[in-house]
Order: structure tokens, then C-alpha cells, then sequence
């Protein structure tokens, strides 16, 4: 076997694929074959490097020189310019804008300046098909230590001390429901992953099965050994082919090695893991929403108590937690909690996930500690505002949550400060609005997603969002009186009273938000519709730059 | 839909205040419970108790009982629906908060905004449990109109309407359906401002496995279900001077139409009800009861047959259409088992064609058999094309014990106030065992009566069978009949059923004869009788008041009825034999399950 | 094949670890000492490449796996390639001349193993340019 010396390190993630990265694979492995350099030089296909405003990206290593936006047509001079003649491909460097210098090393990037990567540390790092580029990274330690060398109280422990919260959104700490599904006292009881991630514009979750899957599969082995289950669950959206790909790879994989079936490390634990498919419904990231889609029953929530955890999956206790929360445990567990404490702030430890996007420089997958602050997001990593405009509102949480204003960008983000100021943690979507976008419509823009996406079990959630979304039509084009106002005011908080789950009971958050920040901008289509604040037409769909 | 959490320490009390009264409550109970307990009323509208046939709808969606649970120490009170919500202990409430009462209104404001405004036109108009809360609640306003559901209705079948515009997606069909009943035909479609509740990919009700049991029509808070109105066919009959037509009337009406008339739940009303069919001018007014003791002659015979001959048992009754159409699509491999008997109503309709015909003289073309029925799914039965292939349909009309109702009413009948009459003869003779065929264990009873007699060849000192009796769903007794001990089955409500047929599938248990009834409780909760509106105390009373009825006949054994005994004689010959078959007797066929 | 123990584990993480040795995580600068090797026309022909090929395969027979290999262009010294750099970290990067794959052993042994440059192979260049 040849030894190799040089790995290209290529973005295969949803993004990237997106941008013909399978082009530029094939002809790198052409390239390079043609030219008789296979043998020292690897093509390696890894996750996403969250970068995916640059995409498709190609990262050399050991030089670590980071190549952006990279064509298939730039393929050839990777190969005989970099590879062969060790010369950096300038025009496929990242640069500033504005800056005519490339910036050849990733860590030099500003993008990646203020990122601290822990859930995402493998993603654009292996090979995520490759089971034994992750155990080189030391993948499966986590899940060894654990179950030869620690009790499951310990685990828990751990866990607990490690202060992890759901990075779903919710926000519950993560050793606190382990410990009561624990409790339960039953012969069967399941471990589900979370993954069906429907926030408009969110990605997190996805970015980190396709490319770094065991990582999840290893937490959940980890988890089910804590709490007393032999049985995991991936609900997954069938959207998600990718994802959903590699998982099948990675389970197959872990399975041969033992890493998942019976006798796990030769001890008494057996765990094993199955994939159940979403439509795709939002409703069905609620978790008693997802149990009853994975029985096969209609995806809607049920009333809790009981929890999932006393009575879940076919009545059995049910410990649900997101990707984003698995991904964070195996190094809790090989590096220990006084290392994750070490990061974030007081409540919230550790770092979280973000897909930025919306009206921003670079729309992307960001890992910041908690902490950081939205300013620092949004400009050092975030590169500011496309074009030059001015910045109006990022709204965090998704369609839960709410618009955060220029006066409270240096709020330092964890789940309790972003709450404060009338927004939410969520599951990590970020959404920039710069000075053009019309504040009505964007909460129209929610309004329309959380009425769609309604399961329509409970009457507030059904029909009252569909009211909500009907009023603001109605002023967004110019119908509406002040009285329509107040209506549409006082329904907000009745939807948000009355609702049975938390899609019902946020989903008037984008209106409670804008009107609270920019009251001016409903007024003003109420009394002076020709001169409107941003933009003039009112359309909800697509108007923010994202997906609906 | 997941119940409430039940613990083991049902004994232990705790203590709540609501609306400021303290109180001491069994653990483990709702918030509605204790307040229904503390003379509290909070208004709901998905909600529906009917823990006698185990069925309790706990979908918490129409969030019309919501109630503020106070958090002083947190300054976070917060509001919860009353009817999932358990008590814990020290848990303060107040039901009559503004913020309580908004939310409520708003709720049922919303339902309004969502809703057809046909009331006056409605069938359930005055019977609407969505109508009595907009009242309750003084709903004089909806802040928020906007697009309403625009759904066609469903009227493919001959049983019932489905009219999703009007569903307020409370789910009580769907839980019924598919918890109490196992058909899993209902079932949520479509999501957000569109759901409504139907059958899978919304085919046509005719298309799917419904059997018309109308336990469904039964519970619905509205009318997006109720039953196929055919009390204009009456009307045109009764005023057609070529037709004669007759009437007949199900066991079950006498205990239940009073309701209809304000009269307390169990009252017989029997003569009342001959007086009033009399007075809207039928050409004779007869008892289905003739039908059933008929039936009882013919099962009771092939019983004894089949007991006799090695033939297969159990044997299983067929008078209930529902749970005929069930076994056909649900247990197809099963279909030797059930009694090749025609249902009493249908029995009735074909010697009322062929006997009475003849015997006075009138072409059967001219004569228009009406049946009032507990039942919606007598009206699909009506029109299977085996029970019409003649030239004439065996019953031509089938009204429910509600359209009767509306019909007297109609009439400007004053039904209270009637004097008593008694049944036309020949068909209007009937005996007790006939009359508790309204309910759960009724045919049983009535055909061991005459079995026993006839395997005995001895009187029975006593004709009640108190091991058949009963009101759970599911029950088993067994019956010595000389040296003889019968395994008798009983189920009612389609679940029950379910259970009893996989029994009998998987060669659990045998039995030597089974009972059937679709509706839980049998006909007297039949899909057709007046709205019990989650009271099960009602059903109860009407069973009662059958047992009653049954009590005061002077003939309380089928085989003991003079005119069935002349029909025999003059007519058809021999229980069970060639004649019998050809009239009396039908099949069954294989369908698709969907 | 079922991994039955940690040290199992820990055995396929080492027999794997070359696959990965290459990568850097982007997190922070890295503490490893670098070999950069000139790969430009002048140096290919002079033989670059089965330098750079020798480096890589004396590395991983020595076990040695805080060394990175990078290619790097022309330098302007065509008439000693190949060049070959070595940046200690914390000390001044030390630039040889000439060095053909039979000298590879040398420099690894000397400078990279015990941190003795190697004299006689040292190319002398004012370095304040880079």
C-alpha cells in the first residue's frame, strides 16, 4: 500500500452537492489518476464544512489550505497546480469582501475565526461512510468507556454535570430526562433521536447526520445504555436522502463491528438502531407527535403529562432528544463535564449550532460558544449584511420565535438571554432581515408556514392561525382598520393561551414580536398603504430569501 | 388517544381549591371531575365520558374547558383544559377568570367562524351541543370571520351523511370507531385549517368497510354525521291513497321515543306510540316484535338443528345489520357460523308481503312496509340487493326512533297527552321473549326460552335468565338444558365482537351460541335512538324498561304466540323447513376491508 | 469482526490512524513540525516528488506522526532543487539544498528526531523575505 500524502478533502453535504461538488469529485479522481498521482494522493468525501455560501468547498491537507466556490472546471488546476507543483490555486481562496488577498488557511477565515466546533467536530473532517476514519479520530471511546468502565449512573452523572441542554430547542437538561426515563421502571423502553428538523432555513441536524453520522449512532448507544434501553429510534424526514443514506451506511458499518447488536464490548448491553421515516411535517418535531408518527398513527401531539418519558413509544417510557444534543455527547464523555462546562455561560454550557440565513453575507453552518453575541455572529462570522444594507431584525427560534432588534444585538446568546428579550433558543435557525424587508410580511411569511404546517388537532392552532394569517392579508394589502389591529393583537395571545402544543402556542410569536418592535410598520399599511415601510409588494411566499 | 395517568392509590384524597373552595378529592381525578364534584360547572365540547362501555374521548382539542391553574409563588398562572388535567395536591383553579372565559369564547368563537350558518335548517337544530355552548357561553359576536371549509357532503350510502363542513374535529367518531367499535373507518384527513374526519383517502363512505352502526351519528356534537332523513318517503306514502302501507315498530322505540316528548328517560310508551302512528294515518300499525318471535322460531330451530346434525357451531344471531356487515368484511373465513336468519324487521316486511297479502286480498306491489328502527344500519340492510331481489323490496322505508319523532311533531301530534292503543292484529301480536331483543343478551334469552322448551319437551318455571343479563360489553354463561350445558357468548359493541370472533377463530374458547349487537349496550343505544349526549344513565333506564315490558306480557315465549303459530300452520309449515328457507332465511358474502 | 474491548478498539484506531494523520481540524494552529518540499517544475525534475514520496514513507515507518508534509511552489533556487524546509515550531525555519531521496534519512534522523540541523546540507539564504 502506497502511503498517501496528500488528502483532498471534498464537501459531498446537501449544500455543496447542490453546487456540483459530485462534479468536481469526478474530475479530481480523473485528474488525478490521468496524471499518475492516485496512489499518494486520497479523494476524501466528507460532511459539510458549513461554509455553504462558498461552496462547493475542497480543503487540501496537510497543507490545510481551504478552497472555495470550486468548479468543475477547477479541478484540473487543483491537481496540476496545487497537488503536483505544491503552487496555491489563488483564484479559489476565500477573500474578504473587498480584499483582494485569498486567505489560504481555514482558521484564518473569519467565517471560522470565532467558531468553537464540538457538535460539529468531525463534519468536513471524515469520511462519513468510513466507520474507521471515525474511530481514528477516536470515535466509539465514549461508548466503550461508558459501558466497561462506568456505571449508568454515572453516565447519567456525567451528563448532568455537564449541564447539556436540549438543543432542540426546548431547551431541558439532557441528564435530567435520562435520569427519568431511568427511573421507569420497565422491561422495554426506547431511545429516539430526533431528527426531523423543520425550522424554514435550518439545517443543523442534517449537516451533522450526512456528515458525521456515528457520532450520533455512538450517543445514542450511550444514552440507551444510561437510561435502560436496547432500542433506538431515528425519526427522520424522508426528505433527507442523504442523511438518511449515510445513517444506513453507519448503522451497517457499527453493526459489523459490534458497535451496535448484541453484547456491545462484550459486555451484557445490547443496542440496536432503526430508522423511521417522516413526511416531513413540522408538527411531528414535537415529541409526542414524532412518537405517535413512528406507531404509524397521525402526526399529532397528545396532551402531556404523560410524559414520553413514563409513556412513550407504544406506551413504553421514551427518552426523545435532537441530533444536535447526541452529537455533543460523546466528548462529554471521553473529555469530561468540567471541559464542557468550561465553555458557555452560566445556564447554558457549551456551544450551539446556527444556520444562518436570510439577508446575510455568509449563509452557512456556524458553531459559536454560548455566549457569543448576535453582533459578533451576524458581522465577524456572518460577514454582515448582503449588499451593504443596513441590518433590521434577526429572528431566532424559527416560526416560534421572534424578531431581535439592532438595540438588543449585543445580548449574549444562551437560552434564558434570548427569552429575555422576547425571542427563543429554537433549534438553531437564524434569519437576517436587512432594512428593505417589510416587518408585516415577515410574520405573515411565519404566519403562513405554522398555519401550513398546523396539524389542526386543537381549535386555536386550527383555525385561529388561519385568522391570523387572513388579518394580515388583509393589511398587508391596505383592508385592514386599527380595530383589525387589536383583533389581530388580542387572537395572537389567545392562540398562544389556548393552544395544545408548543407549534400553536408560539406560533403567534412573529406577530407578538413585530408589533411589539415595529408597530409603526402595521400602522403605517393601516393609515398610509402607498407609502410603506421597506419594500413595496406584500407577497409572503419566497420573500425572504429561503425556503417556505 | 392516551388516557390520563391512573395510579394505585386510587383511596388517597388530596386537596384542591377551586374558586376558592377547598376541597378534598380522590387522587388521580381531572380537574373536571372535582369541579363537577364541587357544583362547578365548566363548559365542554370534545369531551365525552362513556366510561360505561369504556370509552372515554380525551383529544383535549376543541379547548372549550379551559381553566386558569393559579402559580401566585411564580406570578406564572397558566391555563390548562380541565378535562386531561389530574389534580395534584394544593392545585389552585379558578374556572371563572377572564382569562379563563376569553379563552373559551374564543375557542368556540372561532368554531363559529369556521362553521356553517345553517342552524335553522340544521337536522340537529335544537339537538346541537355546539349550538347549546354558543348560548351558554352568550357568543352574540364573532371578532374573526374569515374562509370556511367547503367540503361536499357524503351522501353515498343509504345509512348516513357525512357533512365535514359541520365537524369541529372533537373526534369522538374517530375514537368511537376506532376504540369502541374497531372498524377504523374515521379517522383524521388532511391537516390544519382542512382537517376533518373521514374515511382513509376520503372514499366515499359507501366504498369503505362502515358497517352503519351509527354510534358515530350517536356521539357527534353536530350534524357532520347523522343519519340519511327519510321521513319524507313517509309522508308521500301516507298520502298516496293507492298504497297500503303499514308500519312496524323495533323493540327499543317504546323505551326511548318519551325522551323526544320530554318524557323521563325509561318511560314505556308503547300505546302511546300506537295512538300517535295510528293518527298519522297508516293503513295498520304492527310490532317488529312479530318479526323477532318469528326469528326465534327459525333460530332456535336451526339451532337445535345444528346441535342435532353435527352442524357448526357456534351459531351466531343476525338480527344486527351493523354486525352482519362486519363479520362480512372483517372475519370473512368466519361466515359459515352466523344464523342464516333474515333480520326480525326484514322477516316481518316479507310475510307482510307474502301472508298478509294474501290474506287480505292486496297486491303486494301496492303495499309500502315502514319500519321504525333504533338504527341507521337498518336502512342499508333495506337495500341489500339479496333482501330486494324480488319483485318487491322485503321493507320499503326505514326511519329512526329521532325521524319518528320529528314526524309526530310534524303532525301537530301532542304525543304526551295520547291516549293508549294496542297493536293491529295478526302482525301486532307479540310476546316478552320479543321485546328484549332491544337489548344486549335479549335474543339469546328469548331463543333459549323456546329451545329449551323444545329440547326438554318441559315448561320452564322461569323464563328469565338472569346469567344472560347484564351490561358489559363482553359476557359469558353457560345454560343447562337437560343433560345439555350450552356455552353461551354475548358481546355488544363491534370491539367486544372483534374479540369474541378471534376467540372463536383461534379455537380458544367454543361456544355453543353467540349474541351479537353492534351498539354497545344493544339496540336500545342504537345509532337511531334519541342523543344520549354522553349520559350512559339513559341506556341503562331503556334497558330496564325492556326487561319491564317484558314482565307485564302475559305470553313471554315465542313459540307460545298464537298468530305465529297460525302463520305455521296456515302458511309457511314446518320452523326451519322449505318454505321457512325460501322466505325467511338469506347469505352472507365476502367483502373488501378498507 | 466484533470489537470486543477498548483495547480492541484503541488497536483499529492505531492501525487506522494514518488515514486521518494528514487532517487538521481548522481548530487553532497546529503544533506540528513542518516539511515543505518545493514541487515546481525545476524540482519535480530534479526529483521532488520521490523525495517527498520518501519523506512520507520514513515518517510512517518511524512512527513519527507530529511532522506534516506540505508541497509548496518555487522558491527561486532551481539549482539546488529539491529544496526542502523544515519549520520547528518556535524556532527559525531551517532551508537544505540538494536533497535527493537518499538524504531524506539524515535530515529526519538529525533535525527532525533530534533537532541537530544538518549542517552540511543547509542551503545559506536570508530568510527576513519570508
Amino acid at each position: 500500500m502506497a502511503i498517501t500524502r496528500t488528502n483532498i478533502m471534498i464537501c459531498v453535504g446537501t449544500g455543496c452537492l447542490a453546487t456540483e461538488s459530485e462534479k468536481v469529485l469526478k474530475n479530481l479522481e480523473l485528474i488525478l489518476k490521468a496524471r499518475g498521482y492516485d496512489k499518494e494522493v486520497k479523494i476524501i468525501k466528507t460532511g459539510c464544512f458549513g461554509f455553504c455560501e462558498q461552496g462547493p468547498i475542497v480543503k487540501i491537507e496537510p497543507e490545510n489550505v481551504f478552497y472555495v466556490r470550486v468548479g468543475p472546471k477547477d479541478a484540473k488546476d487543483i491537481i496540476d497546480e496545487h497537488i503536483i507543483k505544491g503552487r496555491r490555486v489563488e483564484r479559489l481562496l476565500y477573500k474578504e469582501p473587498f480584499q483582494n488577498e485569498g486567505i489560504d488557511k481555514q482558521e484564518n477565515i473569519p467565517f471560522y475565526k470565532k467558531q468553537l466546533r464540538v457538535a460539529l467536530r468531525n463534519c468536513g473532517l471524515v469520511n462519513p461512510e468510513d466507520i474507521y476514519e471515525y474511530i481514528a479520530l477516536g470515535g466509539y471511546e465514549a461508548l466503550g468507556k461508558a459501558i466497561t468502565k462506568m456505571s449508568r449512573d454515572e453516565v447519567i452523572d456525567t451528563v448532568k454535570k455537564s449541564c447539556l441542554r436540549g438543543r432542540g430547542g426546548g431547551g431541558f437538561p439532557t441528564g435530567v430526562k435520562w435520569e427519568i426515563a431511568k427511573a421507569q421502571e420497565s422491561q422495554v423502553k426506547f431511545i429516539i433521536c430526533n431528527a426531523d428538523e423543520g425550522d424554514p432555513g435550518a439545517f443543523m441536524d442534517r449537516s451533522i447526520l450526512e456528515g458525521d453520522p456515528h457520532s450520533v449512532l455512538e450517543a445514542m448507544a450511550i444514552g440507551g445504555y444510561a437510561i435502560g434501553s436496547d432500542k433506538g429510534i431515528i425519526y427522520i424526514r424522508a426528505e433527507y436522502p442523504l442523511a438518511i443514506s449515510r445513517l444506513k451506511t453507519a448503522i451497517s458499518q457499527a453493526r459489523e463491528l459490534g458497535l451496535l447488536g448484541k453484547n456491545i464490548f462484550d459486555t451484557d448491553f445490547n443496542f440496536d438502531i432503526d430508522i423511521k421515516y417522516g413526511a416531513g411535517a413540522f408538527v411531528c418535531g414535537e415529541e409526542t407527535a414524532l412518537i405517535n408518527s413512528c406507531e404509524g398513527k397521525r402526526g399529532e401531539p397528545n396532551y402531556k403529562p404523560p410524559y414520553p418519558a413514563q409513556e412513550g413509544y407504544w406506551g413504553h417510557p421514551t427518552c426523545v432528544n435532537n441530533v444536535e444534543t447526541f452529537a455533543n455527547i460523546p466528548s462529554i464523555i471521553t473529555k469530561g463535564p468540567e471541559w464542557f462546562t468550561s465553555m458557555g455561560t452560566e445556564n447554558s454550557k457549551g456551544t450551539k449550532v446556527f444556520a444562518l440565513a436570510g439577508k446575510i453575507n455568509n449563509v452557512g453552518l456556524v458553531e459559536v460558544p454560548m455566549g457569543i453575541t448576535l453582533r459578533e455572529i451576524i458581522y465577524d462570522i456572518g460577514g454582515g449584511i448582503q449588499g451593504g444594507k443596513k441590518f433590521k431584525a434577526v429572528q431566532t427560534g424559527g416560526p416560534s420565535g421572534g424578531v431581535i432588534t439592532e438595540n438588543e444585538l449585543d445580548t449574549p446568546i444562551d437560552y434564558d438571554s434570548l427569552t429575555g428579550i422576547g425571542s427563543m433558543m429554537g433549534s438553531g435557525g437564524m434569519i437576517v432581515m436587512d432594512e428593505t424587508d417589510n416587518m408585516v410580511n415577515i410574520a405573515k411569511f411565519y404566519l403562513e408556514f405554522t398555519m401550513d404546517e398546523s396539524c389542526g388537532r386543537c381549535t386555536p392552532c386550527r383555525i385561529g392561525t388561519k385568522r391570523l394569517y387572513e388579518m394580515l392579508n388583509k393589511i398587508t394589502s391596505g383592508k385592514a382598520t386599527m380595530a383589525d389591529l387589536d383583533a389581530m393583537k388580542q387572537l395572537s395571545y389567545m392562540v398562544k393561551d389556548g393552544s395544545l402544543c408548543g407549534l400553536g402556542q408560539t406560533a403567534p410569536n412573529p406577530i407578538i414580536s413585530t408589533m411589539k418592535h415595529f408597530w409603526n410598520e402595521y400602522v403605517a399599511l393601516v393609515t398610509d398603504y402607498d407609502n410603506p415601510q421597506g419594500e413595496g409588494k406584500y407577497e409572503a411566499k419566497n420573500k425572504i430569501g429561503i425556503e417556505s | 388517544m392516551a388516557g390520563s395517568q391512573k395510579t394505585h392509590e386510587d383511596k388517597k384524597t388530596i386537596n384542591v381549591i377551586i374558586n376558592d373552595q377547598h376541597l378534598q378529592v380522590p387522587y388521580g381525578i381531572s380537574i373536571l371531575e372535582a369541579s363537577t364534584e364541587a357544583g362547578v360547572r365548566i363548559p365542554t365540547l370534545c369531551h365525552l365520558d362513556l366510561h360505561d362501555i369504556k370509552m372515554v374521548n380525551q383529544t383535549a382539542s376543541c379547548r372549550v374547558c379551559m381553566v386558569e391553574l393559579v402559580d401566585s409563588k411564580n406570578n406564572r398562572n397558566k391555563l390548562v383544559p380541565a378535562c386531561v388535567t389530574t389534580i395534584t395536591d394544593g392545585m389552585i383553579i379558578r374556572t371563572d377568570t377572564l382569562r379563563s372565559i376569553t379563552a373559551r369564547r374564543t375557542s368556540v368563537e372561532l368554531l363559529l367562524s369556521n362553521h356553517p350558518n345553517e342552524c335553522f335548517t340544521c337536522p340537529k337544530n335544537t339537538d346541537c351541543e355546539l349550538q347549546a355552548l354558543a348560548a351558554e357561553l352568550g357568543i352574540r359576536k364573532i371578532r374573526w370571520e374569515g374562509e370556511r371549509m367547503n367540503y361536499p357532503k357524503d351522501i353515498s350510502s343509504d345509512a348516513l351523511v357525512k357533512d365535514s363542513n359541520k365537524c369541529i374535529y372533537c373526534r369522538r367518531c374517530e375514537t368511537m370507531c376506532n376504540e369502541v367499535q374497531t372498524c377504523g373507518i374515521l379517522s383524521g384527513i388532511s391537516r390544519g385549517f382542512n382537517a376533518f374526519v373521514g374515511p382513509a383517502f376520503n372514499i366515499p363512505m359507501v366504498e369503505s368497510s362502515c358497517t352503519y352502526c351509527g354510534q358515530c351519528v350517536q356521539v357527534c356534537p353536530t350534524a357532520a354525521l347523522t343519519e340519511v332523513n327519510h321521513s319524507d318517503k313517509v309522508w308521500e306514502a301516507l298520502n298516496d291513497p293507492d298504497k297500503h302501507v303499514i308500519v312496524q315498530t323495533a323493540p327499543a322505540i317504546r323505551v326511548a321515543l318519551g325522551e323526544l316528548f320530554g318524557m323521563d328517560p325509561g318511560t314505556i310508551v308503547t300505546g302511546k306510540m300506537v295512538t300517535a302512528l295510528k293518527r298519522l294515518g297508516f293503513d295498520a300499525v304492527f310490532d317488529t316484535d312479530f318479526g323477532a318471535d318469528l326469528t326465534i322460531m327459525e333460530e332456535a330451530s336451526e339451532l337445535i338443528y345444528r346441535i342435532q346434525n353435527n352442524g357448526t357451531l357456534p351459531i351466531l344471531t343476525s338480527c344486527c345489520p351493523a354486525w352482519v356487515k362486519f363479520i362480512e368484511h372483517q372475519f370473512p373465513e368466519l361466515l359459515k357460523i352466523p344464523s342464516t336468519c333474515k333480520s326480525p324487521h326484514i322477516m316481518f316486511g316479507t310475510i307482510a308481503k307474502t301472508y298478509y297479502a294474501k290474506k287480505n286480498g292486496i297486491d303486494p306491489d301496492n303495499i309500502v312496509v315502514v319500519s321504525i328502527m333504533p338504527c341507521i344500519a337498518k336502512k342499508a340492510e333495506a337495500k341489500r340487493p339479496e333482501l330486494t331481489k324480488d319483485e318487491h323490496n322485503n321493507v320499503d322505508i326505514v326511519v329512526t326512533t329521532r325521524e319518528l319523532g320529528a314526524i309526530i311533531k310534524e303532525a301537530g301530534i301532542k304525543f304526551e297527552d295520547l291516549p293508549e292503543s294496542e297493536y293491529d292484529r295478526p302482525l301486532g301480536e307479540t310476546t316478552g321473549a320479543s321485546v328484549i331483543f332491544g337489548t344486549t343478551g335479549g335474543v339469546i334469552e328469548a331463543a333459549i326460552r323456546t329451545a329449551h322448551e323444545w329440547i326438554t319437551g318441559k315448561e320452564l318455571e322461569n323464563v328469565e335468565f338472569n346469567q344472560l343479563r347484564g351490561s358489559d360489553g363482553l359476557r359469558k354463561a353457560t345454560v343447562q338444558i337437560g343433560d345439555k350445558e350450552l356455552k353461551i357468548g354475548i358481546a355488544s359493541g363491534l370491539g367486544n365482537a372483534r374479540a369474541l370472533l378471534e376467540e372463536i377463530r383461534e379455537e380458544k374458547d367454543k361456544y355453543d351460541a353467540i349474541e351479537i349487537m353492534a351498539c354497545p349496550g344493544g339496540c336500545i343505544a342504537g345509532g337511531g335512538q334519541p342523543y344520549h349526549h354522553g349520559n350512559y344513565e339513559i341506556v341503562k333506564k331503556r334497558q330496564d324498561a325492556i326487561y319491564e315490558e317484558d314482565r307485564n306480557k302475559k305470553l313471554r315465549k315465542s313459540h307460545e304466540n298464537p298468530e305465529i303459530l297460525k302463520l305455521y300452520k296456515e302458511y309457511i309449515g314446518e320452523p326451519y323447513g322449505e318454505t321457512a328457507h325460501k322466505l325467511l332465511h338469506t347469505h352472507y358474502e365476502e367483502r373488501e376491508r378498507i | 469482526m466484533k470489537i470486543k474491548s477498548l483495547d480492541e478498539l484503541q488497536k483499529i484506531r492505531e492501525d487506522h490512524a494514518n488515514k486521518v494523520k494528514l487532517r487538521d481540524s481548522g481548530n487553532g494552529e497546529s503544533d506540528k513540525i513542518e516539511v515543505l518540499i518545493g514541487m515546481a517544475t525545476c524540482g519535480i525534475s530534479s526529483g521532488a516528488r520521490e523525495t517527498l514520496n520518501a519523506f512520507i514513507e520514513e515518517l510512517d515507518h518511524k512512527k513519527i506522526d507530529n511532522v506534516k508534509v506540505v508541497t509548496v511552489g518555487c522558491i527561486g533556487y532551481c539549482h539546488s532543487e529539491p529544496i526542502v524546509q523544515i519549520n520547528i515550531p518556535g524556532q527559525s525555519p531551517v532551508l537544505y539544498g540538494n536533497v535527493k531521496k537518499d538524504k531524506v534519512q539524515i535530515i529526519l534522523d538529525q533535525h527532525i528526531v533530534q533537532g541537530k540541523p544538518v549542517d552540511n546540507l543547509i542551503l545559506k539564504v536570508d530568510f527576513e523575505r519570508a
